[in-house]
């Protein structure tokens, strides 16, 4: 692809670059007092004018949670998290009478790269970046999500003619209540685990997605999350539903202001898949991921699954991690319906301090399921960063197959680099293949093209681009792009 | 919790078991009923099978007044690998029934109980040193699901805790023992009972042999028989060693077996563990690379079928630079079986220019059969080249197909593709006559004809 960054663009960001999302903007903020109880679950739940089973449910996720141990069996270093000092529930007050967004949030947006005038929709104009060869005639349209609540949905009308419904949670349970109530909690219970009960019992906003029949969904829906007030965590949930022979592309981006504090962000994302349909969900995390010190940063502890119910429906995630202090996340696929496939891309970069430990859960249930696994770490600095997966082969699905490769790749002596599979397999028609490997980067590649004048720096970025352009490539265009010069920034300075 | 009926045992009877072993043994024991009341019995972890806390609830009878069992073992037993000849110690429910022998050039093999009494400094330097070793998991972050990392030290302390002799192999440096040395060891009993096998391998600088342990069981009557195993090996500078592992139990066994391996630098160990027939076998493998360029071989191989479970938990930690590790471990499970392949290599900060790969393959042939596989990396250092591969599948259709339409009739074809499949597990063994007869054996195995190895006549 010769429409990316071109090296000087690359060279300018390496020598000035710190994380450039950083920013805080002076929003007038409605924040519910720290702390954590049925009370504050009830306070949500009225300051979303909520029906009461949304409340039930909120209430049974609390209770649940409250008896919970918290998981510790990931490989990163969580601080114990002091709920009672996180305050639940932090929105941007709308300017009372027009009903239309704070300019400061406008602002914002426009600061971050993301439209939010349907107008600048085209993306490369909105960045500000040298974009010219892109020329891209896609649209995109876009959910803004500030703190707890969505600011804005474009595109909304346009997408109604179609009969597809994307708009902000809240707003879906005022006027869909029996969609949402339909599928909610179906993809990921309440009692799934730790962080998804949190989630359930305190969630404030997020984006909600019907694609009725037979509808191929014209453009790229977005939701864009920002973390913005101090103390506060995000907690979104996001829903999205594909009904038979629908198809949706998904992108989610991410960032928060540089705070000392680690701050919490425990979203729940469910996909519900009908008979033929299609869902692609791509991920850009670029939350603060704390300073070189380790200090601060975004905790993503996120809990995403989808369902394949129909058969021969379709579900991929490709995920480009590049921010957070500790991501804890496993985009994951149960495979109900026969002939149904999962497939799920990933590059986990992580400098300085940061750890992930990242993966998928593979689950075939139906006959003919079909997975594959791609995931690509790159650790620099004092960073871990871990695969963690699951493949598992139930009794009655017949003819499955899956393949999955994890590779990683070392980039300082201090780093690590963890890989964790397992595969459980109870049918014996089942082929099932891992393979891993852990190196360095390539001492020849890196000689050859210092020979030709490369920087050292330049031509580890090089390598690493190839090393993750086949995850990279699965994005859509725009993101693309994003993802490798975020690939090119993260990496910056790891290289000896 | 299974582990108060063994403390309450030791308490009552320590005068009796001290008197039947050495200064050296029991100097251990408090240590070890102290961390088996700390620590308890292990549970089957994170889709492993095997539940020792369960199989040790029940209650075995424990030969501490050494009363002799009435063997004479050329009548007992013969285990022929032809054109293998081999130095023999027999162990019988944990028991050497054979004389040691002691060498003109130092080597010591034998009792480890005289070896205790003869040479207490050497004795006390070695044993148990590894087996409850408390050394905490290399990154506080594993701690949470680390299988591998957790050694089973409430099962080695039991052993400790009723260890009264076993099997020991000393070699001072520089001496090559070119005879292989073959255990053979035999459950036997008339009704339940526990066996506490030690072994202990102390190998010196550049010494060289190589051991062969074969596994038997013989079933009287209608009894439960338990083997709870303990090898420690000390791989000295330089040094080479074959330990080969055959198990050939039956269904009534229950096999809880933990081998520690120490290698120095420069030193070579290949380490086999082919269970060809068993009960309920739980092996873990741990090897510790501490010095340079040191080498490592794991092989391991299982099958299994009825109700059979076999879990095998390897750990394989690259604690110094420049050192190889190689890991192959192959099932194939038939019937009911349920096998467990835990594997974890660890690379440590410095441990650099490490060669470490791990290769698990796997064979499932019935709906009911379960098959579990988790090979792990867990790298800190950046000059290396690590990789694992795991795969379950079945046989080859198209090889199946070919052979048929070559009038090879389909029952024959399995056999031949199964057979051809575990070829390279046993193509790792070093020793070419035992080779030639794990070869036999897996085909006889194949074929049904091994439930009882046949070949080890059991004479009664």
């Amino acid at each position: 692809m010769n429409n990316g960054p071109s090296s000087d663009d690359v060279l300018k960001d390496l020598t000035t670059s710190e994380y450039k999302y950083g920013f805080t903007t002076d929003i007038d903020t409605d924040i519910i007092p720290k702390g954590l109880n049925e009370d504050v679950v009830r306070l949500i739940s009225a300051k979303k004018q909520e029906p009461e089973w949304m409340l039930q449910f909120r209430l049974e996720a609390y209770r649940y949670w409250r008896q919970q141990p918290v998981p510790q069996w990931g490989h990163v270093k969580v601080d114990p998290i002091d709920y009672d000092n996180i305050s639940f529930y932090a929105a941007p007050r709308k300017k009372a009478a027009s009903g239309d967004v704070d300019p400061e949030i406008l602002k914002t947006f426009d600061k971050l790269g993301i439209p939010l005038h349907e107008r600048d929709m085209l993306l490369g104009r909105a960045t500000g970046t040298e974009l010219s060869a892109v020329e891209t005639s896609s649209t995109m349209a876009v959910d803004a999500i500030v703190d707890s609540a969505s600011q804005k949905t474009t595109y909304r009308d346009k997408l109604a003619e179609l009969g597809i419904i994307f708009c902000s949670f809240g707003e879906a349970v005022r006027e869909y209540p029996d969609l949402v109530r339909k599928y909610l909690g179906k993809v990921v219970p309440v009692r799934d685990n730790y962080y998804s009960a949190l989630n359930s019992a305190v969630f404030s906003d997020g984006s909600f997605v019907y694609i009725p029949k037979g509808v191929r969904c014209p453009m790229e829906l977005a939701s864009y999350f920002r973390i913005n007030s101090s103390g506060t965590g995000q907690f979104e949930r996001t829903l999205i539903i594909a009904d038979e022979e629908a198809y949706v592309s998904y992108l989610e981006g991410c960032t928060a202001p540089m705070r000392d504090e680690n701050q919490l962000h425990a979203a729940v994302v469910e996909i519900y898949v009908h008979e033929r349909a299609e869902v692609k969900y791509s991920t850009v995390q670029n939350w603060y991921p704390g300073d070189k010190q380790g200090k601060g940063g975004v905790y993503n502890l996120v809990t995403k699954r989808a369902l394949c119910a129909g058969d021969f429906s379709k579900i991929s995630w490709t995920q480009v991690e590049t921010g957070s202090a500790i991501t804890w996340k496993y985009p994951s696929c149960v495979l109900r319906g026969a002939g149904s496939q999962g497939e799920f891309y990933s590059v986990a970069v992580t400098n300085n301090y940061q750890e992930a430990d990242t993966g998928t859960k593979m689950i075939h249930i139906g006959r003919n399921t079909r997975s594959r696994i791609i995931s690509k770490g790159i650790s620099a600095g004092h960073s871990q960063n871990s695969y963690r997966g699951m493949v598992k082969i139930l009794p009655g699905a017949d003819g499955v197959r899956n393949f999955t490769q994890c590779d990683s790749l070392l980039l300082s002596k201090t780093c690590g680099a963890h890989t964790f599979p397992i595969m459980d397999i109870q049918n014996p028609t089942a082929i099932v293949e891992h393979e891993a490997t852990t190196s360095k980067i390539n001492e020849d590649q890196l000689f050859y093209c210092q020979q030709r004048g490369i920087k050292e720096e330049d031509a580890v970025s090089l390598i690493v681009g190839g090393y993750a352009k086949e995850v990279v490539q699965k994005l859509p265009m725009e993101f693309a792009v994003e993802a490798q010069k975020l690939l090119s920034l993260s990496i910056e300075n790891s290289v000896g | 919790m299974s582990s108060q009926q063994y403390l309450d045992l030791y308490q009552s009877q320590r005068t009796l078991i001290d008197k039947h072993a050495a200064p050296v043994l029991n100097a251990q024991r408090e240590a070890a009923a102290e961390v088996l009341q700390r620590v308890g019995l292990s549970r089957p972890k994170d889709y492993t099978h095997v539940d020792p806390e369960a199989l040790l609830a029940a209650d075995y009878n424990i030969n501490l007044a050494r009363y002799a069992v009435p063997t004479d073992h050329n009548d007992l037993f013969t285990c022929a690998v032809p054109e293998l000849s081999t130095s023999v110690h027999y162990l019988v429910n944990e028991q050497l029934v054979s004389h040691t022998r002691e060498g003109a050039d130092g080597v010591f093999s034998g009792s480890l109980r005289e070896f205790a009494l003869r040479y207490p400094d050497v004795a006390a330097r070695y044993y148990n040193r590894l087996a409850m070793n408390e050394e905490p998991p290399y990154d506080v972050r594993s701690q949470g699901t680390n299988v591998t990392a957790h050694r089973p030290l409430g099962e080695a302390a039991l052993n400790t805790l009723f260890c009264q002799d076993g099997f020991v192999l000393y070699v001072p440096d520089g001496v090559a023992v070119e005879r292989p040395i073959q255990l053979i060891s035999l459950l036997r009993a008339v009704e339940d009972f526990m066996a506490c096998q030690r072994i202990l391998i102390i190998l010196g600088e550049g010494a060289k042999a190589s051991v062969l342990v074969c596994d038997h069981a013989s079933q009287l009557r209608d009894c439960t028989l338990l083997s709870l195993q303990v090898t420690e090996i000390f791989a000295g500078a330089y040094s080479t060693l074959d330990f080969y592992e055959l198990e050939e139990h039956h269904a009534d066994c229950r096999r809880l077996s933990s081998v520690y391996v120490e290698q120095q630098e420069g030193s070579n160990v290949a380490v086999g563990q082919y269970a060809l027939t068993a009960g309920q076998t739980r092996n873990r493998v741990y090897i510790d690379l501490c010095g340079h360029d040191a080498d490592t071989h794991l092989y391991g191989l299982c099958i299994a079928d009825r109700n059979q479970q076999v879990d095998n938990i390897t750990y394989i930690r690259h604690r110094a630079p420049k050192c190889q590790s190689n890991e192959l471990f192959k099932y194939v499970l038939d019937e009911e079986a349920c096998g467990s392949f835990v594997g974890r290599i660890l690379v440590q900060e410095g441990a650099d220019k490490t060669d470490a790969h791990q290769t698990d393959r796997n064979l499932i042939l019935t709906p009911d059969c379960h098959i579990v596989a988790r090979p792990e990396l867990e790298i800190y250092a950046d000059d290396v080249k690590c990789s694992h591969g795991a795969t379950t599948g079945q046989l080859d259709q198209a090889a199946l197909f070919y052979m048929r339409t070559r009038g090879i009739p389909e029952s024959e074809a399995r056999l031949l593709l199964m057979f051809a499949f575990m070829g390279d597990v046993i193509d790792g063994i070093r020793i070419e006559p035992l080779r030639d007869r794990l070869k036999h054996l897996v085909e006889k195995r194949f074929r049904g004809e091994l439930d009882q190895c046949r070949t080890c006549a059991i004479k009664k």
